[in-house]
């Protein structure tokens, strides 16, 4: 197991790149903790799998360097990194039986049959698979070969860090819960090293200790599930994490007032005068619907029943915003206005959070 | 409990009836018709059982032939399967010019005609004008496929092996396409070698295909006809006389029509029999493996 660290990391596909626009990957600078659990998340495109098969030695990176604890391997192959990758679909050797797909990986190795026997018995009683270790592994279905997958990653006892590409993806909705839990009680038994690469907030933020959300091939925020749900600290983060997402609407700030349309909202914090583009966030669970006419006025559209809350679709000027009210809090005719809970009010400017 | 019978359902399957009766059973019903008859002209037909079929079965000459066929099928499988394995493993695997280039360059037999190969290869092999034999008596061997056995079955494997490896490339090179890249990279992770990746990814996502390789590979040259007939006509003597040859010289040379239908139904059932057993095995092996 070890530190893994990123130092000015940058990979472009094209052979000359010319702008920032070129990489696939811009430059970052990441330290990923030993025995942490983290996941990239983004939306496809963004460049988490490339980032990904970088770590892993499948892609060699444009500039900067990877470090395992103190060693450069930028330079050394996947097989030489002693790294441990589940894909997207399940890879298992089809006319091998289970015990030999978990055998495979010491075999190459040549370690002594003996360590090999049990080795796989222990890590077969991990991921469960004992009751089936003669078994061809062609039958099997999706979820207990991606279970082999991560077992033949598992076997060896070295593995710096466990990637994970995407693995739930071809897996039936009842059972990526089970699969889900089970990885991470089975970070929390072994503590490996893990990174995760989904587009799926839910398995993100429940797998993770620290999530990275990558947009654009940048990293735009790195943080625990909290943080990302407080403080994002981009608008993108702040929109792609949450169901619905923040709300973003524009504004002018002078001080400690934004000023949205013609109506004032008073601040908590003092932003003086910022330029460029502002932008006002605030989550829709911290809006809230009232009849003071004081607040801002807005136009409801449609009101969604999810059944322990509700979601309102209303907007501001042509502007969207999002109120999620619980069930109970009845909602008048009267009610035409929305607050905003100050405490979790945030300011963007050209994308990114101030902090005053 | 009554049971409505309508008889006018058969007039739904009278359309394939009579498709599959023009285009299979009339046509093979009218070799069994000579199969079982014998005729001196004059549209007069004499009823002699299986008596043909018996002739057939005891004759040597067709052993022979059948023999030489075996032989023949047997060595053009061992050298165009391994080869055209090998050929679509180092094939480039990205799309581009050069993979397309490739493609084409080992598609081109394929697309000529049969006479024409052989006829290529009747000149190519040719000691006076053509190069290959040329090249050979020069350097020292004694070749000259019109009178030496040994010669012509060596010019007509090459032939075929230069006619049909293609296909096996082309069909292993499809295969070896639909292999997703992860299981590359799984296998570089866990430090497979070169030959554990040929043995446990690369073939076993092709058997599909090679399964159908062979049997097309087997079926083609258990017919073949034209193009050794063109280069060697089944000689020197009858050393390369395959069965379609000696059948064609039975049926249009001697104008033995009886014994030549009989020789006729009795090769086609021979190859329905092995191509059969070669797809049992084939689905067979398959179920085994999934259980």
């Amino acid at each position: 197991m070890a530190k893994i660290t990123l130092s000015g990391l940058a990979h472009s596909y094209l052979k000359n790149p010319e702008n920032e626009d070129d990489y696939a990957l811009k430059t970052i600078n990441h330290v990923w903790e030993d025995g942490a659990a983290y996941a990239l998340l983004g939306p496809s495109g963004c460049g988490k799998t490339t980032l990904l098969n970088i770590i892993s030695g499948l892609l060699k990176p444009s500039s900067g360097q990877v470090l395992f604890d103190t060693q450069d391997v930028t330079e050394r192959l996947p097989s030489e990194r002693n790294i441990a990758q589940v894909f997207q679909f399940p890879v298992v050797y089809d006319t091998m039986s289970v015990y030999d797909n978990l055998a495979f990986p010491l075999k190459n190795r040549k370690l002594s049959p003996d360590y090999i026997e049990s080795r796989v018995q222990e890590i077969a009683r991990i991921i469960e698979v004992e009751e089936i270790l003669t078994k061809k592994a062609k039958g099997l279905s999706a979820d207990i070969k991606q279970k082999i997958s991560l077992g033949r990653g598992l076997v060896r006892e070295d593995v710096n860090a466990i990637l994970f590409d995407e693995p739930l993806t071809v897996i039936d909705p009842h059972m990526k819960w089970q699969l889900r839990t089970q990885l991470k009680v089975l970070h929390q038994k072994l503590g490996h090293t893990m990174i995760y690469v989904t587009h799926d907030q839910t398995e993100a933020l429940t797998f993770a200790d620290k999530v990275v959300v990558m947009s654009m091939g940048e990293v735009v925020q790195i943080g625990t599930p909290q943080e990302l749900f407080e403080k994002p600290e981009h608008t993108f983060v702040g929109y792609f994490i949450g169901s619905p997402g923040m709300n973003i609407l524009k504004t002018q700030v002078n001080g400690n007032k934004a000023i949205i349309g013609n109506h004032e909202i008073p601040l908590h914090k003092d932003y003086k005068n910022l330029s460029g583009k502002l932008e006002l966030g605030i989550r829709p669970e911290y809006v809230s619907l009232t009849d003071n006419p004081d607040d801002l006025p807005i136009t409801i559209n449609r009101i969604e029943d999810v059944g322990h809350y509700k979601i309102i679709r209303a907007s501001h000027q042509g502007e969207e915003i999002n109120i999620i009210s619980k069930e109970e809090s009845g909602i008048s005719e009267n009610m035409r206005f929305a607050r905003f809970d100050l405490d979790h009010t945030n300011i963007y400017a050209n994308n990114w959070l101030v902090t005053p | 409990m009554r049971k409505t019978t309508n008889q006018k359902a058969w007039f739904m399957v009278m359309p394939m009836l009579l498709l599959v009766a023009f285009s299979a059973i009339i046509p093979l019903m009218t070799v069994v018709n000579y199969s079982v008859q014998d005729t001196f002209g004059n549209n007069e037909f004499f009823w002699v059982g299986l008596e043909w079929f018996e002739e057939i079965l005891a004759s040597e000459r067709v052993h022979d032939a059948l023999i030489r066929q075996i032989i023949f099928t047997s060595i053009i499988l061992a050298i165009e399967v391994p080869l055209g394995i090998f050929v679509a493993l180092n094939m480039p695997k990205k799309n581009g010019l050069w993979a397309s280039l490739c493609l084409v360059l080992i598609a081109l037999p394929l697309l000529i005609p049969w006479n024409v190969v052989g006829t290529i290869w009747q000149i190519f092999g040719r000691i006076d004008i053509g190069l290959l034999g040329y090249l050979l008596d020069q350097i020292g061997f004694d070749y000259n496929y019109t009178q030496d056995a040994t010669a012509a079955w060596f010019t007509i494997i090459i032939m075929d092996v230069w006619h049909w490896t293609s296909l096996v490339v082309l069909l292993c090179y499809a295969g070896l396409k639909s292999i997703p890249d992860a299981y590359y990279q799984a296998a570089k992770i866990d430090q497979a070698s070169r030959w554990s990746m040929f043995r446990y990814i690369e073939l076993p996502k092709m058997k599909g295909v090679l399964l159908i390789a062979i049997l097309l590979r087997f079926m083609d040259s258990f017919m073949i006809y034209t193009e050794p007939f063109v280069v060697t006509g089944g000689g020197p003597g009858n050393a390369t006389t395959f069965l379609s040859i000696d059948l064609v010289k039975m049926a249009i040379g001697q104008f033995d029509l009886g014994p030549a239908a009989a020789f006729s139904i009795i090769y086609f059932l021979v190859i329905l029999l092995i191509s059969w057993v070669f797809y049992t095995v084939m689905v067979h092996s398959d179920k085994e493996e999934s259980v």
